[in-house]
């Protein structure tokens, strides 16, 4: 569903992002993407929904190839892929629920279907009572909540989540990782970034890749660790 | 829909930045719409001015009738001509009498009319710049009858120099003032893309199309500018009552002209958000 052959992305004077990184993730897997800052997790991120192309190799996700996607291709392409970020990026001026159901908005859904999305992604998230809620009337871990309700709004095949509990404590960091279990256990496929090897360590039978210095050192699925 | 919602919902969010955008297009229309009311006002009294453009041959007493009608026949038939009057030598006198009463005594006494025949040409209109005066002048001359021409040569390039000049300044003005307008257009656009930079850049990662995203700003644009276009209309019109009704009576600009600043602002606002947007929206993704 998703592969990376051979990529390397250099940003002109501010050298090499990745490093010939090859990999492959499959339909409904989940697998941690870890490394120190700076190891180059968001810039493979956003290779894979396509805010980047590569400087050479090719990035291929849900049929679509970096070399030749156009622009109109990209928008529908994102409508497979949630993001999910450290900071939320929520709109201060909006509701939960206006939140979530701007992602449908823009995207040319019917008032109707945006009404009964909403609602349930609401209640999938646990934020059902909360849905007139502005941003800053929410927890941390309420936010991010609202952040993967919308993320969830096209039914994604995969999930690209980059340091989703890097601004959470330690129980709303553990409630937010369990969302995601749950997302990847009704079928969609989670790329969760994160520095966190505490979180990594305590689930010992999930996929991870390292990235250091942008080249990629460690896959359990290839080294059998996993 | 959503276009024009978001578009509408810009002016709420930031009532301040575009109505300051929407009055500074007006004020820029409203210099092109002042200098359209004295281009307008300038050119009624120059055309005033050409429609007495006259040409008169006067004919030698000895021009034979039959070759004066003939003549007249033909320079009737020159592109240029309207209309051409052969005006008598007694008919001459008799005006002459009439227009300048004290010297009537003086014609009365005469035994001689010393007042030459001639013929009153007068102009097509669009047919009375200096250049089409001159050929019907010195084609007139030519006839050997004609003992000379009179067209009022001194004012006749004044007349048409103003005109030019009126002309030239309001095309150069308005272009100027349309640029202008245009990067201020450009930059409200610019100011607008920034102040939603987090929506725009959701709606990049959702999935929504540029050409979705562009649309409410190229619409926000298309209204500034209609706005500022009613704005500087409205100013216009103070400014024009308030000229006539202290100063001097002016005409109010024809119906094409409203119809043609209206388009204008619009249209100027337009292109420039999508100048603006195309240019801005790379920026954010």
């Amino acid at each position: 569903m998703i592969r990376l052959d051979s990529v390397r992305k250099e940003y002109g004077r501010n050298g090499t992002a990745l490093d010939n990184v090859s990999f492959e993730l499959r339909k409904g897997e989940f697998c941690f993407l870890t490394g120190h800052s700076g190891s180059g997790k968001s810039t493979l991120l956003k290779l894979v929904h396509m805010a980047e192309r590569p400087t050479s190799g090719e990035v291929r996700v849900s049929g679509y190839t970096s070399s030749d996607i156009r622009p109109r291709e990209v928008a529908m392409l994102r409508r497979k892929i949630g993001c999910v970020f450290q900071d939320f990026r929520l709109l201060a001026d909006r509701t939960a629920a206006e939140n979530i159901a701007f992602a449908l908005e823009v995207t040319g859904a019917r008032p109707a279907v945006i009404r009964s999305k909403v609602g349930r992604l609401l209640s999938k998230v646990g934020l059902a009572s909360k849905s007139e809620k502005l941003p800053t009337e929410l927890s941390g871990g309420e936010q991010q909540r609202v952040a993967i309700a919308r993320a969830l709004v096209h039914d994604p095949l995969v999930v690209l989540a980059d340091e989703p509990t890097g601004n959470l404590d330690e129980r709303a960091t553990l409630a937010i990782f369990e969302l995601f279990r749950n997302i990847n256990a009704s079928g969609t496929a989670v790329l969760f970034a994160t520095h966190d090897l505490e979180l990594v360590r305590s689930n010992p039978g999930l996929r991870v890749i390292e990235l250091d210095q942008g080249q990629l050192v460690f896959d359990s699925a290839l080294s059998g660790a996993a | 829909m959503y276009a024009l919602r978001e578009a509408l919902a810009a002016f709420r969010r930031a009532p301040v930045l575009t109505g300051l955008s929407a009055a500074m297009i007006a004020l820029s229309l409203f210099v092109v719409g002042l200098f359209g009311l004295a281009a307008h006002n300038v050119r009624a009294v120059v055309q005033d001015v050409e429609s007495r453009v006259e040409i008169v041959a006067y004919l030698r007493d000895d021009a034979p009738f039959a070759s004066v009608q003939v003549a007249t026949e033909q320079i009737v038939r020159f592109p240029e001509v309207r209309d051409v009057r052969y005006v008598s030598r007694e008919e001459a006198l008799e005006i002459a009498r009439v227009e300048l009463e004290e010297l009537a005594g003086l014609f009365g006494s005469l035994d001689t009319n010393p007042l030459p025949a001639s013929l009153e040409i007068s102009l097509n209109p669009g047919q009375r710049d200096a250049s089409a005066v001159r050929t019907v002048v010195e084609r007139v001359g030519d006839y050997p009858f004609v003992e000379e021409v009179q067209y009022g040569e001194d004012w006749l390039d004044r007349v048409f120099v103003l005109r030019r000049v009126a002309a030239a300044a309001t095309m150069t003005l308005g272009l100027g003032f349309a640029a202008v307008a245009a990067l201020i257009i450009g930059t409200a656009i610019r100011m607008a893309i920034f102040a939603r930079r987090d929506e725009i850049i959701i709606m990049h990662l959702v999935g929504a199309t540029d050409s979705f995203i562009r649309r409410p700003f190229i619409i926000e644009g298309l209204i500034t500018g209609l706005a500022g276009a009613v704005l500087a209309l409205g100013a216009t019109w103070g400014v024009f009552r308030l000229l006539s009704d202290t100063v001097f009576e002016l005409d109010w600009l024809p119906l094409h002209y409203l119809g043609a600043g209206l388009a204008a602002g619009a249209l100027v606002g337009m292109l420039s958000s999508i100048v603006a947007v195309r240019r801005h929206l790379r920026e954010l993704v």
